[in-house]
């Protein structure tokens, strides 16, 4: 337990350090832009642009303002207003996107594990067969083909073609499931692979052989004997999966037009609107690293050989 | 017993302690795995002086600290007279021509990706003792001289197998003309058969070119043909030295005894007779500190003193550190 | 056993060339030394002989290196070998593509040939009315150029004033540079991409192939642009890759060659990069350069867009490829052979050089097969985010955006999605079926596996 203590304090002084790193380079980069936001924009009164430098903390010589920042930061939770959604504090806009990138993440990371967990299984157990073969190739496909395009050809099959699910928009099951499969999908074809090999891996040891000697069913050996070993590597890879998934999830909200937090980035990105970009950042670092740590722990606690550093 | 004013190879007193931490983060804990632990051992020209021990016990840690491929942490190591303990890559250079090393994986010692003639002519190179078409011939020469067909020298370490490879090994050892091999568990990784066909060309190549070997083995029964003085080792100290007829034949040390009733003899009849001596516990982990003697805990003549007082191995030519043993010679 | 070796045996060669030496029994005993001299010196001649026949014979004896072995056991695997065709013929086209008779990539046709299916209709260079080429012919409109050129140098070279001659002939070239009607038809030619194009009329004149790839909204044939947007997608995948090869190989390397303080320092920063969600800062980074200001500025400075975006992209990668190399150095730094050379005396350089450096490069030979389509994805990803490659540039990346788009509206396009869609999935698969075949082939445990 104390083990468990101290890992998770490390872990949490490496993320505020790298939070603080990713903080501070971002308000070095903002600041190193040549001109004002506000600059060729429309014409803005003077005093009107004193209360906006005001508002987004840009009076001040270049220290006070970076410590003004890193104070809201700290101390109030406050990641500053948004610069081009009126009246949004960058807070409110990740608060308003987060359930829907995060429920759309969630399904289709459990969808990935799952499909790819057992395509991983069966192809390993049928090792060589026409399932293993075809699971495999679907598997490279997966992988190769782009986020988008899966998304594009999904979206002509069953919404214009065979019209099973709605083209756009939030809020019911099924308006989720399509999104989350095309997002899941690329994760599942890694995991599938990672599985398979593991599997394959585990499958020749000496203790799986005694337990078929022994005379256990093919069911129970591979699911209570073999399978957790060859999980190891597909749980050490949730935590780039993670990284994978949040990171599709830009292209997909785009193309499904879900306002969840990616779309919000990739907007905040062209139309230049530092703060909730930088925001979102961090916000991103956040998650990470936490899926992370949750990784490592699980890793840890699966496999007794390994010691948390 | 060769007298020499200065042996080509003497080491005093020899430490060889890596560091290491433990514990949480909240309660740290360092501590010393003495994997050598004063060790005393000399060599003269044409001689072959064997280590022997356990795995574990720090033989390797001695060849390779010898040569300053691990920094010794404490203790001498006179070369020729000269102290060479501790120093740098660019000093040992120059010295690289009167030691050498052969490994004991036949299959890692040797870069992949060379070939055999690249691999036993580097050494040449980098000392310059010859060029072009010159060097290839001594590559030859070399390859002729260890029982390599020298047509191959063009092929890879994997076309060649588990002996040969040693062999190649042995070559690249002699390119710079040494005049002491240190011998880390040179057979221990061949078939029974190939073993011996190495060891003949140990002790050809002894008697032809005057070298002398370091040799370190953990089985006994290998070292008896080549050695003509042998150390035994336990966690990193050196319990007992004798010539090697005189160590088989009147082993002094609890730990020599043991390993030496381990060693099957070929005559069955002497072999069922035999008493095997099993000592109890375990070797234990070399990370305990011993003010005493280390074997304390497994010995069968262990009494209180020995606890307490570490055992030196005196300067005798059967030499033996047990505070028993020492007593009862002295009687 | 004894000792019998005399010390004053003559065994040992002198250390000054290699002569060879036979090492032969003891000496012959004291006296007779001119006949013992004698003597050995027939031996060594003959030795000689000897051995210089062996050398002779060795010379038709080659190994099979571990390449070559890796080779053959890539030659085998068809799937892989039939990938690395495909690649090649891919990067020929790509280089190839001036000289190709394709159709402009870049020239917008608005009135007549908008979202065209594919078909054959018959197409020529400057063959767009609105164009106003003579003729409706590329060939045509250059020869009048070139007229047209040559009536005003030869005006230029009456004036009598040298100062005002000079001024006039800059004019002139720089008119040149800008009027030239190659530009209403290709986009922002390098000098052997326009050498290129006057080569390929020079063959096929104004013919080009028909839009077998049909048209996009703006009129431009698909096709031209498939094979243009190749150069981009493909250059970009080379050259980031190679950038994050650079940084990372000798990051990992040093790091993992000196080992103890500095490695660990080292490792401490990639952990510390690796822990930003790099490709979130790296658009973050790109929104900077969305900025008019910044361009500005960095053209001032003489950076290109497309640079940084090489840097940054390759800037992700690296991390990757050096905690692996810095993974295999640690782990040959303790093998044998590297020991071996160190005892043979071996100074740092050629140890990193001759013995870790060949046996890392298979490793690395195989994450940059892979990481390449990473590149090339992600680049497409941030083309079709509107952040990556920009009009009038055209990538593999930017097509798929556009195709995305035509598929949206009421009547579908396919193929403006279909056919990007296509070269970039199968240059991808190539890649990754050739990194595969590359990593089963170069796997050290497959030695002597037949």
């Amino acid at each position: 337990m104390q083990d468990l203590a101290s890992y998770l304090l490390k872990r949490l002084g490496w993320m505020l350090l790298t939070l603080w790193a990713v903080f501070t380079l971002s308000f070095v980069l903002m600041r190193s832009v040549p001109g004002n936001p506000f600059d060729g924009e429309r014409a803005v009164a003077p005093a009107i642009r004193r209360q906006l430098e005001a508002r987004y903390n840009m009076d001040g010589t270049p220290l006070e303002q970076y410590r003004q920042a890193l104070g809201n930061l700290v101390f109030h939770g406050d990641l500053g207003w948004s610069m081009k959604l009126e009246d949004y504090s960058v807070a409110q806009v990740i608060a308003e996107g987060f359930p829907i990138s995060a429920s759309l993440a969630i399904f289709a990371l459990v969808f990935a594990v799952i499909l790819g967990v057992t395509a991983g299984v069966i192809s390993a157990v049928r090792r060589g067969s026409v399932a293993d073969v075809g699971m495999m190739s679907a598997a490279v496909l997966g992988i190769a083909i782009p986020n988008f395009v899966l998304a594009s050809l999904a979206i002509l099959l069953f919404v214009f073609l065979i019209p099973i699910f709605p083209a756009a928009g939030w809020g019911t099951f099924r308006q989720i499931l399509l999104p989350a499969i095309c997002l899941g999908l690329p994760v599942a074809a890694y995991i599938a692979r990672l599985t398979r090999t593991g599997m394959l891996e585990v499958l020749g040891r000496d203790y799986v052989r005694t337990a078929a000697a022994k005379g256990l069913s093919k069911r129970t050996i591979v699911l209570r004997h073999a399978l957790p070993g060859a999980l190891l590597p597909v749980v050490s890879y949730l935590g780039p999966a993670t990284a994978s998934v949040l990171t599709g999830s830009l292209v997909l909200e785009k193309i499904f037009a879900l306002p969840g937090m990616g779309s919000h980035f990739v907007n905040s990105a062209l139309q230049r609107d530092f703060t909730l970009s930088m925001g979102m950042v961090l916000t991103y670092t956040v998650l990470l690293f936490t899926m992370n740590t949750i990784v490592d722990i699980s890793y840890a606690i699966i496999d007794p050989r390994v010691k948390m550093q | 017993m060769i007298a020499s004013s200065t042996p080509l190879l003497r080491v005093e007193d020899l430490q060889v302690y890596f560091p290491f931490s433990r514990g949480s983060l909240l309660r740290p804990q360092k501590g010393f795995i003495r994997a050598v632990d004063g060790i005393d051992l000399e060599i003269g020209e044409g001689e072959t002086f064997a280590l022997v021990g356990e795995s574990g016990c720090g033989k390797s840690t001695t060849a390779r600290a010898i040569i300053n491929l691990v920094r010794p942490t404490g203790g001498r190591v006179l070369l020729e007279g000269r102290d060479i303990a501790g120093l740098g890559d660019a000093a040992m250079r120059p010295l690289r021509r009167v030691v050498q090393m052969v490994f004991q994986d036949p299959f890692a010692s040797l870069n992949p990706r060379m070939t055999v003639g690249d691999i036993i002519g580097e050494p040449l190179k980098i000392h310059r003792l010859a060029a072009g078409r010159d060097a290839q011939l001594e590559v030859i020469r070399l390859m002729d001289l260890v029982g390599l067909n020298p047509r191959f020298l063009n092929r890879y370490p994997h076309e060649f197998s588990g002996g040969q490879r040693q062999r190649i090994g042995i070559a690249r050892a002699l390119a710079v003309q040494p005049k002491l091999i240190l011998c880390d568990e040179p057979v221990s990784a061949l078939d029974v058969s190939i073993q011996a066909q190495v060891i003949n060309l140990l002790m050809d190549l002894q008697q032809r070119l005057g070298l002398s070997y370091l040799f370190i083995a953990h089985d006994l029964g290998v070292v008896r043909h080549i050695a003509h003085r042998v150390g035994v080792m336990y966690l990193g100290r050196i319990v007992e030295t004798a010539a090697v007829d005189e160590l088989f034949n009147n082993p002094r040390h609890p730990y020599t005894q043991a390993l030496l009733s381990a060693v099957p003899t070929p005559d069955p009849r002497q072999q069922s007779t035999r008493q095997r001596i099993v000592l109890k516990g375990e070797v234990p982990s070399p990370d305990r500190e011993y003010p005493g003697c280390s074997f304390v805990d497994r010995c069968p003549l262990a009494e209180a003193g020995c606890r307490e007082v570490r055992p030196l191995l005196p300067e005798a030519p059967h030499a033996t550190a047990c505070i028993v043993e020492q007593r009862a010679e002295s009687h | 056993m004894s000792v019998d070796a005399a010390p004053t045996d003559p065994v040992q060669g002198s250390p000054s060339g290699a002569g060879p030496t036979s090492g032969v029994g003891p000496a012959s005993g004291a006296g007779q030394p001119d006949a013992a001299t004698a003597q050995r010196a027939l031996r060594e001649s003959a030795e000689r002989e000897r051995l210089e026949q062996l050398l002779e014979e060795s010379r038709n004896i080659r190994g099979v290196s571990l390449w070559q072995d890796a080779w053959r056991r890539l030659k085998r695997n068809r799937v892989a070998i039939f990938s690395l065709w495909l690649l090649a013929t891919v990067a020929l086209l790509a280089f190839i593509t001036p000289l190709l008779p394709l159709q402009s990539p870049v020239d917008k046709d608005l009135q007549n040939r908008r979202f065209l299916p594919p078909n054959l209709a018959a197409a020529h260079l400057g063959d767009r009315p609105s164009l106003q080429f003579a003729d409706n012919r590329l060939t045509a409109e250059l020869a009048e150029f070139e007229t047209r050129i040559a009536e005003l140098r030869s005006e230029a070279a009456q004036i009598v004033d040298p100062a005002a001659r000079e001024k006039r002939m800059v004019e002139i070239d720089q008119r040149v540079e800008v009027d030239h009607p190659f530009h209403q038809l290709w986009h922002d030619l390098g000098p052997v991409s326009w050498a290129m194009v006057q080569v390929r009329i020079a063959i096929f004149g104004d013919w080009a192939i028909p839009s077998i790839f049909g048209t996009d909204d703006l009129g431009r044939d698909l096709l031209a642009r498939v094979f243009w947007g190749a150069r981009v997608s493909l250059i970009v995948g080379l050259v980031a890759t190679l950038v994050s090869l650079v940084i990372g190989v000798s990051y990992g390397a040093i790091a993992g060659y000196f080992g103890g303080v500095i490695d660990a320092a080292m490792m401490r920063i990639v952990d510390l990069l690796y822990s930003i969600p790099f490709i979130f800062v790296v658009i973050f980074v790109l929104t900077f350069l969305e900025d008019d200001k910044t361009k500005a500025y960095l053209e001032s400075v003489g950076v290109s867009r497309m640079t940084i975006f090489y840097l940054l992209i390759g800037a992700i990668y690296w991390l990757t490829m050096s905690r692996v190399v810095r993974g295999q150095v640690l782990s040959l730094r303790h093998e044998q052979f590297i020991e071996a050379a160190r005892t043979i005396g071996a100074p740092q350089g050629r140890i990193i050089f001759r013995h870790l450096v060949p046996n890392v490069l298979g490793i690395v030979i195989v994450y940059m097969t892979l990481t390449i389509p990473a590149v090339m994805l992600f680049e497409a990803f941030l083309s079709f985010l509107g952040i990556g490659v920009e009009p009038p540039d055209v990538s593999w990346g930017l097509l798929m955006d556009e195709g995305v788009k035509a598929l949206s509206s009421v009547k579908t396009f396919w193929w403006l999605a279909l056919f990007p869609g296509l070269a970039m999935a199968m240059t991808l698969f190539a890649l990754n079926f050739l990194g595969d075949g590359l990593r089963d082939a170069l796997d050290p445990r497959m030695k002597n596996r037949d």
